[in-house]
């Protein structure tokens, strides 16, 4: 087994988990995607992050 | 951050047409995301592409600079993570200062959960010699060790962020930060504090940084300012790795609302609009593509995987499992919490670091016990 099987395989995972997702999620729209560069855009940050603190445990 | 071989490894290095053939296609990927995403997922999708290529163009990375100040005594690794922290802290925190609405740190509070899933994941780091990003990196080069602690660290990363409340709860203290100008000064002399103790402790002439580190230092730090700029957020690597596992549990049918994690309202959404929105997934797609590019563009992928004991494979599974739960405690691994934490004026990034490296002690001691390295 050489480094070229390890990398199709990876990319072969990567390609499944694209389609599963193009499957299961919400159609993209570009027409309503937020502007190329957040510093200016005069919109709040929104995206998640692993340092941002969780919910309250129920 | 590619595997050491055992012998010369056999090089299969691809012609020039092929080359233009290959950076085509990347360029023109990056293009069909921007105008089927937006162009800040494009944008995104690039800078990730940037630091696969720099951490795997210049042989840097996070676990193999610890190893070597703990085993050889060499510091150069360690100051220049230091030196592209302190560049991205001299842009970030005044950023930062600037433009709260827009931009945010990561920024986490510092908790029992926090430091113990830190010193665990420090340890899993060195067993399988790849942090968050080095994982990613090491899979996208053909790294077998790298790309069958991938997935598992996925599913680690899902189920931390699955009961991360609950470990949370335990304890922990209000977030606090380094803000402004004064924030800035503290950040960069307790940069400056451990690189005098790195280089106390380190043997003679540690402080000479060979080329490459210094260049990987700076291009880091540029496109972590870049990314903080264009995200509007620091670079993070775990949270989109749990997100692919909770989409891939959805789409099978199961159910996240009992996770007060995954059934927040940003999170659950999140689990409901493309990996393409994502900001964490963008980077890590991009950074197993652009390690995957730089390996192909230098030898090829003609080098033969090394083979190991069974029980060296299973710790790697186990491993790839505690760094993706440990790190979703800890808030981040050594790109969230360390790199971004600190940069940012976190508090939790400093004790991440501290944790994580008496961590990378106990995994380097390890690494012979479980069979993925020879006994001295």
């Amino acid at each position: 087994m050489t480094r070229k099987h390890v990398v199709m395989l990876l990319g072969l995972g990567m390609l499944g988990l694209l389609a599963l997702d193009r499957a299961q999620s919400t159609p993209l729209n570009p027409y309503t995607a937020p502007p190329m560069i957040a510093l200016g855009s005069g919109m709040a940050a929104g995206g998640a992050h692993c340092a941002a603190p969780p919910p309250p445990a129920n | 951050m590619t595997q050491a071989a055992a012998h010369p490894a056999p090089t299969s290095a691809p012609g020039a047409l092929s080359r233009a053939g290959v950076l085509l296609a990347v360029a023109g990927l990056v293009v069909a995301v921007a105008l089927t995403a937006g162009p800040r997922s494009g944008a995104i999708l690039a800078i990730g592409l940037g630091f696969g290529l720099a951490l795997e163009g210049f042989r840097f990375g996070f676990t193999g600079p610890w190893r070597r100040m703990i085993l050889e005594r060499d510091a150069s690794g360690l100051l220049a993570q230091l030196l592209a922290i302190g560049i991205v802290a001299c842009a970030a925190l005044p950023l930062l200062a600037a433009n709260g609405a827009e931009l945010k740190g990561a920024h986490a509070p510092v908790g029992l959960a926090m430091v113990g899933g830190a010193f665990v994941f420090g340890a899993a780091m060195q067993v399988v010699l790849g942090c968050g990003s080095g994982t990613l990196v090491n899979a996208g080069s053909g790294n077998a060790i790298g790309a069958v602690a991938l997935p598992f660290f996925a599913i680690g990363s899902f189920a931390g962020a699955y009961h991360l409340s609950w470990w949370t709860a335990l304890g922990s203290l209000p977030v606090a930060t380094l803000d402004g100008g004064s924030g800035l000064a503290i950040t960069l002399a307790g940069l400056a504090g451990i690189a005098a103790l790195a280089l106390k402790l380190g043997r003679k002439g540690s402080y000479r940084l060979p080329a490459r580190y210094w260049a990987a230092a700076l291009v880091l730090a540029v496109l972590a300012i870049l990314h903080l700029v264009v995200a509007g957020q620091p670079w993070g690597v775990v949270y989109g790795l749990g997100l692919w596992v909770a989409k891939a549990v959805v789409a099978v049918g199961g159910d996240l609302s009992g996770s007060a994690f995954w059934a927040a309202p940003a999170n659950a959404a999140q689990v409901e609009a493309s990996l393409l929105t994502d900001v964490t997934s963008l980077t890590d797609l991009g950074l197993i593509g652009g390690a995957a590019l730089v390996a192909w563009w230098r030898a090829g992928f003609a080098s033969p995987v090394g083979v190991l004991p069974a029980r060296a494979w299973v710790a790697v599974i186990v491993a790839g499992l505690v760094l993706g739960y440990s790190s979703r405690l800890a808030f981040g691994c050594n790109i969230g919490a360390f790199f971004s934490g600190v940069a940012t004026g976190s508090v939790h990034g400093w004790v991440w670091f501290a944790a994580a490296f008496a961590g990378s002690w106990v995994g380097i001691r390890m690494r012979p016990a479980l069979g993925l390295e020879a006994r001295k």
